[in-house]
C-alpha cells in the first residue's frame, strides 16, 4: 500500500494556473487524473501514464498504448510531472517475479546514491538536472540511484534541447585499446560490412575508414553469415590488419554472444564481446539471451585480458521497439523498455553501448522527427544511467527520413557528446540494407565542432599523416597512400 | 574523374560494392558521388510509394482469372505504421474469394514494399512457376494491394486453396530497388506462424535469382509440401541444395 500512500501525497498537491487554465491534480484511490481545460483525465496505470506521456512515435500507437489527443498527452506530462521519483521504485512497471530485468534493476538499486533526489517529483528532477546544481560529479555520483524508468519518466518532460543540455554534462570515461568518453573527442566505429563477408572487400572498406580517422571506438563488422567459423576468420583477419599497423583499435564481430563465448574457448583473437539487448526478459528471450549469458561472456572476455588501457571488454546494441517486434512488451511504452535495456548493459561495464536508431523500421519510428527524437532520448537516458551511450544514426528506405535529418541527429549527437556514432562507407550499408552515417560525416563532425578521435588513436593518426595537430584530416592523401601500400 | 588513373583507390573498387575512394572536398562529399547516392535513394523510394499499376500487371497474367483486393490498410501512410493492417482483407474484400471450386495452388501477388519489384518481375515468375506446375490445379490469381506476406494466409483459405505462392516486392535497397520475394505456405488460414513458410528471396536482375530459377525452387518446394502436408521449418532439411530460408526476416512481412 506504499505505493498508494506516495501517490495520494504527490497527487494532494494542487497546481496553480498553467495558460490561464485552472488545473489540478489528484488521486482518487483507484486511478492517476487530472483536470485540464475543464476536462478530466483519467490514466488508470503508472504504465499508462508513461506511455501516453510519451511524443508521439508509430509504435506506441501499433501498440495501442499512444495518447488519443495532444491535450491528453499533455495532461499525462502534468501527473507525471508531479509524481515522486520513488513511486518507480514503489510501483514495478513489470512485476519482480516475473522479470530477470526487473529483479536486476531492483537489486542493483543504489539507495545511497539516490539520496540526493530521492524527495524529488519527477518535474523537479527535470528542473534540478537542467540546474547548475546538477554539476558533471554530481550527475556521475547519482547514476547508480537511478533506475531505468526513473530516466525515461523525466525525459518524457524534456525538449529536446533539454536532452542535449543534460547530456552535454554527463562524462563516462571507458577503455579498452583507447580511451573513449573524454571532452572534447567523438570516438566512431568503422563497420565495413560485406554481403558476403569477402575478406578483400572488408578490408578494402576497412583502410577508406581509417584514412577518414575512423574506427577509435571499434571496427565492427556484421557478418552476412552468423556462424562460428565465419566470425573467426574474420577476428583473425581484423587482428592480423590491427598488428600490421599497429593501429591502436579494438575489433569486433557482431555475433551471437553465445558464439563468442565458443570462439573464446577455442582460442580466437576476441577483442569484445558483442549482443543486442533489450528491456524485459521475454524480448531478451526472443534475442536468445539471459543474464546469466552476459555474466559468463562477460567473465569469459575479462579473463583473456587483452585491453591495454582499460578492460571494458562488452558492446551492447539496443534500439526502441525492439521488444514490441518479439511482442514481449508488457504493455509498456517502447522508450521506457528501451532505458530498462541500458540496467542490462549497465551490469557489464561495456566500452560503448548503442542504440540503432532507425534501423527497426517506420513502424516504431515513422519519420525523421521522430527518429531524432528517439536518438536524443536514447544517448540522455544511457548517459544518465552512467552508460558509453553512442548512436547509429540511420534509416530504412521505407521510413520518411532522409540523409538530411541524419545530418540534423549527427550534429545534435555530437553536442550531446554521444560516446561514438557508427560510420560505413558513403554512408550505404551494403550487407544490412540501410543508411548510416558516411566516413565524411565523422569528419565534418570532428572540423566543424572541434572535437577529436580518441587520444591513443589520435597519435597514430598523426604519425601516419592521416591528420594534423588539431585533429583535421590532411588535404594530401600521403596517408591514405600509406595505408594502401602497406596493405599490398 | 580526370584523376581517376592516379586514384589510389580504384584498384581496391574492384573487390567491394561498398561507396570506397568517393574522394573528398575538406570533409564534404564531392558533388558527384553526392548526387549519385541521392539518386539510389530517391529509386528506393519512388519503388516504396509508387502505387502498382494493377491493370497493367493483369494484362500480363492473361489467360490467368485475376481478383483484385485490397488490405485493410487505407493507403501508404497506414500500410508503413500498421503492418497488422497489411495482413487482412479490407472490409467486404473477402466475398470476391468465396463460392469457386477448390484448387492445389494460389498465387498471390502482394505490393508489399517495392511495387517496382512487382510490376517488373511478378507475371513472368507466375507464368514460369505455372508451366512447372502441370498436374495440380491452379486457381485464380489474386493481386493485393497495400498487402503484407500475411494476407495470402486469408485469401488461400477463402479460395479454398491447399497451398498459396505469394509473390511480393522486398524492402528496396540502395543498390537494388526491385528484389522479389516468394512465400510458400501450406494449409493458409489466418493466424499461421511464419516459421510456417519458406521463403525465396532476391528475385531480380541485378545479380538476384532468375525468373527460371524461381519457378524451379517454387515447383519443387510446392510438390514437396503437398505430398508431405507441411511448409516452414518441417521442410527446410529435406531441401538439399536449395538456399532456402524460412524466417521471413525482410520487412514486407
Amino acid at each position: 500500500m506504499s505505493a498508494h500512500l506516495s501517490k495520494s501525497r504527490a497527487f494532494a498537491v494542487a497546481r496553480g494556473k498553467v495558460s490561464g487554465r485552472t488545473t489540478e491534480t489528484r488521486h482518487d484511490m483507484s486511478a492517476y487524473s487530472c483536470t485540464l481545460g475543464g476536462e478530466n483525465f483519467r490514466f488508470k496505470t503508472l504504465a499508462e501514464v508513461m506511455a501516453k506521456a510519451t511524443p508521439a512515435r508509430s509504435g506506441d500507437a501499433l501498440a495501442g498504448l499512444m495518447a488519443e489527443s495532444d491535450v491528453e498527452r499533455v495532461a499525462a506530462q502534468m501527473v507525471l510531472a508531479d509524481l515522486p521519483l520513488k513511486v518507480f521504485l514503489e510501483e514495478l512497471l513489470i512485476p519482480y517475479n516475473s522479470d530477470e530485468v526487473t529483479r536486476l534493476i531492483v537489486d542493483s538499486h543504489d539507495a545511497a546514491a539516490f539520496a540526493p533526489v530521492s524527495h524529488m517529483t519527477v518535474g523537479q528532477f527535470r528542473d534540478w538536472l537542467l540546474s547548475d546544481a546538477a554539476t558533471p560529479a554530481a550527475l556521475a555520483a547519482l547514476a547508480p540511484g537511478l533506475m531505468p524508468e526513473m530516466a525515461a519518466a523525466v525525459s518524457k518532460l524534456m525538449r529536446n534541447r533539454d536532452l542535449i543540455a543534460v547530456a552535454r554534462k554527463i562524462t563516462v570515461v571507458t577503455a579498452f585499446r583507447t580511451t573513449l568518453g573524454l571532452e572534447g573527442r567523438i570516438g566512431s566505429r568503422l563497420q565495413p560490412n560485406h554481403p558476403a563477408d569477402d575478406l578483400k572487400g572488408i578490408v578494402a572498406s576497412t583502410l577508406d575508414g581509417l584514412s577518414y580517422a575512423v574506427g577509435d571506438a571499434v571496427i565492427g563488422i556484421n557478418p552476412a553469415t552468423d556462424n562460428i567459423p565465419t566470425a573467426m576468420t574474420l577476428l583473425s583477419m581484423l587482428d592480423d590488419l590491427r598488428a600490421r599497423y599497429d593501429i591502436p583499435t579494438q575489433s569486433c564481430v557482431l555475433t551471437h554472444v553465445t558464439n563468442s563465448i565458443e570462439i573464446i574457448e577455442r582460442g580466437a583473437p576476441l577483442d569484445l564481446v558483442f549482443q543486442s539487448v533489450a528491456g524485459t526478459q521475454a524480448a531478451n528471450e526472443g534475442f536468445g539471451v539471459t543474464l546469466a549469458m552476459l555474466k559468463e561472456a562477460h567473465e569469459a572476455a575479462l579473463s583473456l585480458g587483452r585491453g591495454t588501457v582499460g578492460q571494458n571488454v562488452m558492446y551492447f546494441e539496443t534500439g526502441q521497439g525492439s521488444a514490441l517486434s518479439a511482442d514481449a512488451h508488457h504493455g509498456i511504452d517502447q522508450q521506457t523498455l528501451e532505458a530498462r535495456a541500458y540496467a542490462v548493459c549497465r551490469a557489464y561495464d561495456p566500452l560503448i553501448v548503442n542504440t540503432v536508431v532507425g534501423f527497426i523500421g517506420p513502424e516504431y519510428l515513422y519519420d525523421g522527427k521522430e527518429i531524432i527524437r528517439a536518438g536524443l532520448e536514447d544517448v540522455f537516458c544511457g548517459k544518465l544511467l552512467g552508460l558509453p551511450m553512442g548512436c547509429d544514426v540511420c534509416y530504412t528506405n521505407h521510413a520518411e527520413a532522409d540523409q538530411n535529418d541524419m545530418d540534423v541527429l549527427m550534429t545534435l549527437l555530437a553536442n550531446a557528446r554521444a560516446q561514438f556514432l557508427i560510420g560505413v562507407p558513403g554512408a550505404d550499408d551494403i550487407m544490412l540494407n540501410y543508411q548510416s552515417l558516411s566516413f565524411h560525416d565523422i569528419a565534418y563532425l570532428r572540423n566543424a565542432l572541434g572535437l577529436k578521435a580518441a587520444p591513443e588513436f589520435e597519435a597514430w593518426l598523426e604519425v601516419m599523416g592521416l591528420v594534423n595537430e588539431s585533429g583535421h584530416l590532411l588535404q594530401s592523401d600521403l596517408g591514405a597512400q600509406r595505408l594502401l601500400e602497406a596493405a599490398q | 574523374m580526370s584523376d581517376v588513373v592516379k586514384d589510389p583507390w580504384a584498384k581496391l573498387r574492384d573487390v567491394t560494392p561498398a561507396r570506397i575512394g568517393l574522394g573528398r572536398n575538406g570533409a564534404g562529399l564531392p558533388t558527384g558521388a553526392n548526387l549519385e547516392f541521392q539518386f539510389a535513394h530517391a529509386r528506393a523510394r519512388d519503388a516504396v510509394h509508387s502505387a502498382l499499376d494493377v491493370a497493367a500487371l493483369e494484362a500480363e497474367l492473361a489467360p490467368f482469372e485475376v481478383i483484385r483486393v485490397t488490405s485493410a490498410a487505407m493507403d501508404r501512410a497506414s500500410y508503413l505504421r500498421r503492418p497488422d493492417l497489411g495482413r487482412k482483407l479490407g472490409a467486404g474484400e473477402a466475398e470476391k474469394l468465396n463460392a469457386r471450386p477448390p484448387c492445389d495452388v494460389a498465387f498471390v501477388i502482394a505490393d508489399g514494399l517495392s511495387s517496382a519489384a512487382v510490376q517488373a518481375h511478378a507475371a513472368a515468375v507466375v507464368h514460369a512457376a505455372s508451366e512447372k506446375l502441370d498436374g495440380l490445379t491452379l486457381g485464380p490469381v489474386t493481386i493485393a494491394t497495400q498487402a503484407r506476406v500475411a494476407i495470402g494466409d486469408e485469401i488461400g483459405a477463402a479460395l479454398g486453396a491447399r497451398l498459396v505462392v505469394l509473390l511480393v516486392g522486398e524492402r528496396p535497397g540502395l543498390t537494388v530497388a526491385d528484389s522479389l520475394g516468394a512465400y510458400l505456405t501450406y494449409a493458409p488460414t489466418p493466424g499461421t506462424k511464419d516459421s510456417q513458410r519458406n521463403c525465396l528471396s532476391n528475385i531480380h536482375g541485378k545479380g538476384g535469382m532468375s525468373y527460371g530459377q524461381a519457378a524451379a525452387k517454387i515447383a519443387w518446394l510446392t510438390r514437396a509440401a503437398l505430398e508431405r502436408g507441411v511448409t516452414g521449418t518441417g521442410l527446410k532439411e529435406e531441401s538439399g541444395s536449395l538456399e532456402i530460408e524460412n524466417a521471413p526476416l525482410i520487412d514486407g512481412a
